[in-house]
């Protein structure tokens, strides 16, 4: 059934670091890298190479602007994926139990082989978070790199999530957001993290640290003096010449 | 959202098909015989080619079987169970009806309710969803059975009803319009809560992260052709309602009534059925600036 478990043993998600992303996108590249090959169905694009590419992708870097007052505005690189939501709105919705919730550690999952590919749970979903494959026709979602993170194959410094791994700023951590103690929950703590969309009642276990403003000194900086103020050639002539009269 | 034609289809005649039905089940028209086996055939056919529509939907349909599975979470799964299981119920009363010349009265009565209960169940996958504050709405229900019931009403014949239901209906629609355009601004998310940076100043979208498209905004961006949503209002509201209303209740009662005032309510539907989707703005759209 596609219940939410009543709680979870722990909650392993993201933190990221709005402070410290400079919207390089190699996360993104390297989360289609990695979940392209994996064991559900390849990321597929349309039109690579045409007019109207498109494709699947389970992160995406969207770029915001912030006017803040008496202060330069400020960018603000926002790395978007699925944020494994405690009260996931997608899993209830899913009519053949293909959409679920890990009781053991949080991450929500899209079994491919039961998905009918309706995209109700795309329409749940507030944050985007979900998209349907246009080759396979099955829902696809970020799995916290579930193939990666409990991977004994794998050296150990390799068993986060790729886009973690490969964040080169280090604006992406990984770990038990459950557990008060973990280094995440801690920096969460400090940093004052927040959920996104709140008001949707989602409960996102994934949270953003938002940017510190900029220096301020900047505001009441003084303009240099307008250089290109003097007339030139003929006029500066008729200037001093005014000018000695 | 995107007013894809397959889930239009899908609810406007599955809708109308389930409305029929139920008045059928409670013995409107009292036909038996013959001439219960088209009026029945019309209900069927257009119930099921609605359900039939929604299967077009799917990126994956040879999985469909198990969306009867979900039905204590899922209000898409309850509404296959219920549709199934109310054509189910409603066949024997159909048969007895043109085969046997019975009236199984408490079976119809059943039949009627689980039509107005799959209908319900309809009108939920739309209206539980709180990311489109548009459908989120206690009116989203009651608009679609208000619908379903004067259509069935229509194509029952039953013209006096069928005249003032229409017009309840519309009154609905009216209603829903009004009260929707209020739902997003309502549901309080904006481009500032859904990326956590309001507090700190004024935010606009610098940069998608696509120059192209992709499956979000063509599913959840659409915004093409807004600009006739008053005039598709008005196309609604006077063939869904008003003139197939004045037709029921001016006209003898008969098929020429039904024959001239369904194709008009239909198109009338359609179009309100087009607005339901094209007019709905699902939250995630604000990530793209929207």
């Amino acid at each position: 059934m596609t219940a939410l478990p009543q709680s979870t043993d722990r909650k392993l998600g993201l933190v990221i670091d709005l402070d410290t992303c400079v919207g390089c996108h190699a996360c993104v590249i390297n989360c289609k890298e990695w979940n392209t090959s994996g064991t559900g169905a390849p990321l597929s694009d349309q039109e690579p190479y045409g007019d109207t590419p498109m494709g699947t992708f389970l992160n995406r870097i969207h770029t915001f602007e912030v006017e803040v007052e008496a202060s330069p505005a400020q960018m603000v690189h926002f790395p978007k994926s699925c944020l494994h939501c405690d009260d996931a709105p997608c899993v209830t919705v899913c009519p053949t139990g293909a959409s679920y919730k890990r009781s053991e550690d949080g991450i929500v999952l899209v079994n491919e082989d039961d998905c009918i590919g309706c995209g109700l749970c795309a329409w749940a979903c507030p944050y985007g978070a979900r998209e349907l494959d246009q080759e396979a026709g099955v829902m696809k979602k970020c799995t916290l790199c579930v193939d990666r993170i409990y991977n004994e194959n794998l050296p150990e410094e390799d068993r986060v999530p790729a886009c973690v791994r490969t964040c080169p700023a280090g604006a992406r951590h990984f770990g038990d957001l459950g557990d008060p103690s973990s280094a995440v929950s801690q920096l969460v703590a400090e940093r004052g993290g927040m959920d996104l969309m709140p008001e949707q009642g989602t409960k996102p276990v994934n949270k953003y640290l938002p940017p510190r403003l900029r220096d301020r000194s900047m505001s009441g900086g003084k303009s240099l003096e307008s250089k290109g103020d003097s007339p030139k050639g003929l006029l500066s002539w008729i200037d001093r010449a005014l000018e000695a009269l | 959202m995107h007013p894809a034609p397959s889930v239009i289809v899908f609810t406007a005649l599955s809708g109308l098909g389930f409305g029929l039905l139920a008045w059928l089940g409670l013995g409107l028209p009292a036909v038996y015989g013959w001439a219960a086996f088209w009026w029945y055939f019309v209900g069927y056919a257009l119930a099921v080619g609605g359900l039939m529509a929604s299967v077009l939907h799917l990126g994956n349909p040879k999985n469909g079987l198990k969306a009867f599975s979900q039905w204590r979470t899922s209000w898409l799964s309850r509404e296959g169970v219920a549709a199934v299981v109310t054509l189910l119920i409603i066949a024997p009363f159909a048969i007895g009806r043109i085969f046997l010349d019975t009236d199984w009265g408490w079976l119809g009565a059943i039949g009627s309710l689980l039509c107005l209960v799959t209908v319900f169940c309809t009108s939920m996958i739309y209206a539980q969803l709180r990311t489109v504050p548009r459908w989120n709405n206690a009116l989203t229900p009651v608009l679609f059975l208000a619908w379903s019931v004067a259509g069935g009403a229509l194509l029952a014949g039953q013209a006096v009803a069928a005249g003032l239901l229409l017009l309840l209906a519309g009154g609905v629609q009216v209603a829903y319009w009004l009260r929707g355009d209020q739902r997003f601004a309502e549901a309080g998310s904006t481009i500032g809560t859904a990326t956590g940076l309001g507090a700190l100043g004024r935010v606009r979208l610098f940069e998608p992260p696509h120059q192209g498209t992709n499956y979000l905004l063509k599913e959840m961006g659409f915004s093409v052709a807004r600009k006739h949503a008053v005039k598709l209002r008005v196309i609604a509201l006077a063939a869904g309602s008003l003139m197939p209303a004045v037709i029921c209740i001016l006209m003898p009662a008969g098929y020429v009534a039904i024959l001239i005032a369904f194709p008009i309510h239909l198109v009338g539907i359609f179009a309100a059925r087009w607005l339901f989707f094209a007019e709905a703005d699902h939250v995630m759209k604000l990530y793209y600036g929207g």
